[in-house]
């Protein structure tokens, strides 16, 4: 079974997070990058498929500026056999819709049965990248996994749901994207970080995927950031002083605030 | 010049050990010292995640690394939150296993080393004895031949990981001249006559087990020699080399842990109006404190550095370095304790901990005293 992970290099989650003044995109350059982390469960899941099924290729896949191939190698030091890295200038700024159009055109290079995904990205936390995939690309549409099963060309999955989880299967091609229960990632083995250095890895301009420039970056996308601002300060809470109607006065604020 | 201690694939290396770390062990580091030792399970998650033997070849076993990515390992996770003696309960097999591996004898490597390295068996070393420590020629536990087997009587203490041990590679006295009377053989901790006599309590590294340890007539597969009979010196002495580094790799790892945790704590603690670090008296100790550590890290780093380019017989250097970083170690982390103020003093403050740990660095592999004459002797005859 072929597998493609798609992977996103994000500011590192503690890191405070900016948005540029000059085009409103998210700052990239300022803080340091670190694999999603969801996509670590993506390609532990990845590799766990192939480990079972003892044959075919993990490829790696993500869009992102050149220092995104410091997340391209920790996925290969985890154990992904070989990557494709799309880098163009003119991605910059890509909404949800552009990058789904550009990774669809990518993936239209690779042998895949299956593409994993994490759930979401920690930066942009829109988490539609997954389905719009399967409608680009026509292939089965199995997302918030907690647990998939692969068994020749049916893959199954547990959907996690706010109550439980449903069952759902389809045939590959199929789009997975993973929640973190899923599994619990390897770390790089050194032994892994040394053999990344020799895995092949391929670029791509957005000629190369076949993806029209006009389709792609802040021109192309569908979605603008028109104005942001930062989060304003924590009020400070109310506070009840208890004199002998402490209850009566809470009860009288849950009710103000519609809470009960 | 290239960093060679920060090549992308150790920047690579420290972030899984930071990761690594902070998941498998800071949680759990306070129980397990309450627990007085490690779990089997830490060892095994350490080594799917590579971490034992890194300077290994990999046809033994191991990561295919050099001794700098061994020092990464260790000195990382100590900046990370580990200890000095969790690190001392978790590579254990650093110290039990390099003869086997060095022997080349496969029988030994696949039924000892490997499974260590995989963090499947639990080795020991067993040098010191209620007669001898530092003075290995003094030994006097006594290996007999008899047949296929050997027969060991003797007694052995302060024996790392022993009471978890499932082998104890163990220094015997096989004849009666003082250095090549000495050999080492594995003893399987099953074997009958071979008992744990007590656990026993110390100052610090209570996360890591020290057994007393008796052998009554343990007949030992005559296999189990590591190399031939009265080689034993020889490879004790070889192996010292890099267990001494390796301590000096504990002393400036906690050393630099012990200051970072003080600089956090004297930028946060108000006295007077103001915070610690406003006060020149504090900044000045603070000066000194990463001077000793950045000095003496910088020097022990350069004999890694050297012992990869291959030279050889650096004994003298390694001990230095042993000495210098252990010196620097012990001042640090009583700066550290002092300005936590009484805080340093309370069980639940990290400093507290690696000031306690610290006081065993100058006294395990060879106390200071030992290295002092070990390198009066390469210094003037």
């Amino acid at each position: 079974m072929n597998i493609v992970v798609c992977v996103k290099q994000v500011p590192d989650t503690w890191a405070e997070k900016r948005l540029s003044d000059s085009d409103k995109t998210v700052d990239r350059e300022g803080v340091e990058g670190v694999m999603n982390e969801l996509d670590e469960y993506a390609v532990e899941e990845a590799l766990r498929i192939k480990e079972a099924g003892g044959d075919g290729t993990v490829t790696v896949l993500t869009m992102g500026p050149d220092k995104a191939v410091e997340t391209i190698r920790k996925a290969l030091s985890m154990g992904a056999d070989q990557a494709v890295h799309v880098v163009d200038d003119a991605l910059h700024g890509s909404d949800a819709l552009a990058t789904s159009n550009a990774l669809a055109k990518a993936l239209g290079t690779i042998e895949y049965d299956l593409v994993i995904l994490g759930v979401e990205s920690t930066d942009a936390r829109m988490s539609v990248i997954p389905a719009m995939l399967a409608e680009r690309t026509g292939a089965a549409q199995l997302t918030f996994a907690r647990k998939v099963e692969v068994s020749g060309t049916t893959v199954k999955i547990e959907r996690q749901t706010d109550t439980g989880y449903d069952v759902v299967e389809a045939s590959t091609p199929a789009i997975v994207s993973v929640v973190e229960k899923i599994n619990e990632p390897r770390y790089p083995s050194f032994k892994g970080i040394m053999a990344a250095k020799k895995k092949p890895l391929t670029t791509l301009t957005i000629a190369d995927a076949g993806v029209d420039g006009g389709s792609v970056g802040l021109a192309g996308s569908g979605t603008e950031v028109a104005e942001f601002a930062a989060r304003p300060p924590k009020q400070a809470g109310q506070i009840v002083k208890d004199e002998g109607d402490g209850g009566a006065k809470l009860a009288e604020f849950l009710a103000s605030q519609k809470l009960v | 010049m290239t960093d060679v201690w920060n090549t992308p694939e150790r920047v690579a290396l420290r972030q899984t050990v930071r990761d690594f770390t902070v998941r498998e062990i800071v949680p759990y580091l306070d129980q397990w010292e309450d627990d007085g030792e490690v779990p089997r399970s830490l060892h095994k998650a350490a080594a799917a995640a590579g971490l034992l033997g890194i300077s290994t070849p990999e046809s033994l076993g191991g990561q295919g690394g050099d001794a700098i990515d061994n020092m990464i390992v260790q000195e990382e996770m100590l900046y990370t939150g580990a200890s000095s003696g969790l690190l001392s309960a978790l590579f254990t097999h650093g110290i039990a296993i390099p003869h086997i591996l060095h022997s080349g004898d496969r029988y030994l490597i696949d039924r000892y080393a490997k499974p260590a390295l995989a963090g499947e068996k639990i080795g020991s070393l067993a040098v010191t004895e209620p007669d001898a420590g530092s003075d290995v020629s003094a030994i006097r536990t006594r290996a007999v031949r008899d047949g296929d087997e050997y027969v060991v009587n003797g007694a052995k203490t302060f024996i790392t990981s022993s009471t978890r041990a499932d082998f104890v590679t163990t220094v015997v006295r096989t004849g009666d001249e003082a250095h090549h009377g000495i050999s080492l053989i594995v003893v399987d901790t099953d074997s009958p006559g071979f008992t744990v006599v007590r656990r026993l309590r110390k100052m610090g590294w209570l996360c890591s087990d020290t057994g007393e340890l008796a052998y009554v007539d343990v007949r030992v597969p005559a296999r189990n020699m590591i190399g031939g009979e009265g080689s034993g010196f020889g490879q004790v002495a070889t192996q010292f080399g890099g267990e001494r580094l390796g301590l000096a790799v504990h002393a400036y790892g906690v050393a630099q842990r012990a200051l970072d945790l003080t600089i956090e704590h004297v930028r946060n603690r108000i006295a007077f109006g103001k915070p610690l670090i406003a006060k020149q008296v504090v900044r000045h100790k603070l000066v000194e404190m990463t001077r000793a550590v950045d000095v003496s890290r910088t020097y022990a780093h350069t004999i890694a550095e050297r012992i990869v380019n291959g030279e050889q017989g650096l004994f003298a250097e390694a001990a230095m370095a042993k000495n210098q970083c252990v010196e620097a170690c012990e001042f640090v982390v009583n700066e550290a304790v002092q300005l936590h103020g009484g805080m340093g003093y309370m069980r639940d403050s990290e400093v507290e901990r690696h000031y306690r740990d610290a006081r065993i660095l100058g006294i395990g592999g060879g106390a200071t005293e030992v290295m002092n004459d070990l390198i009066a002797k390469a210094l003037f005859g």
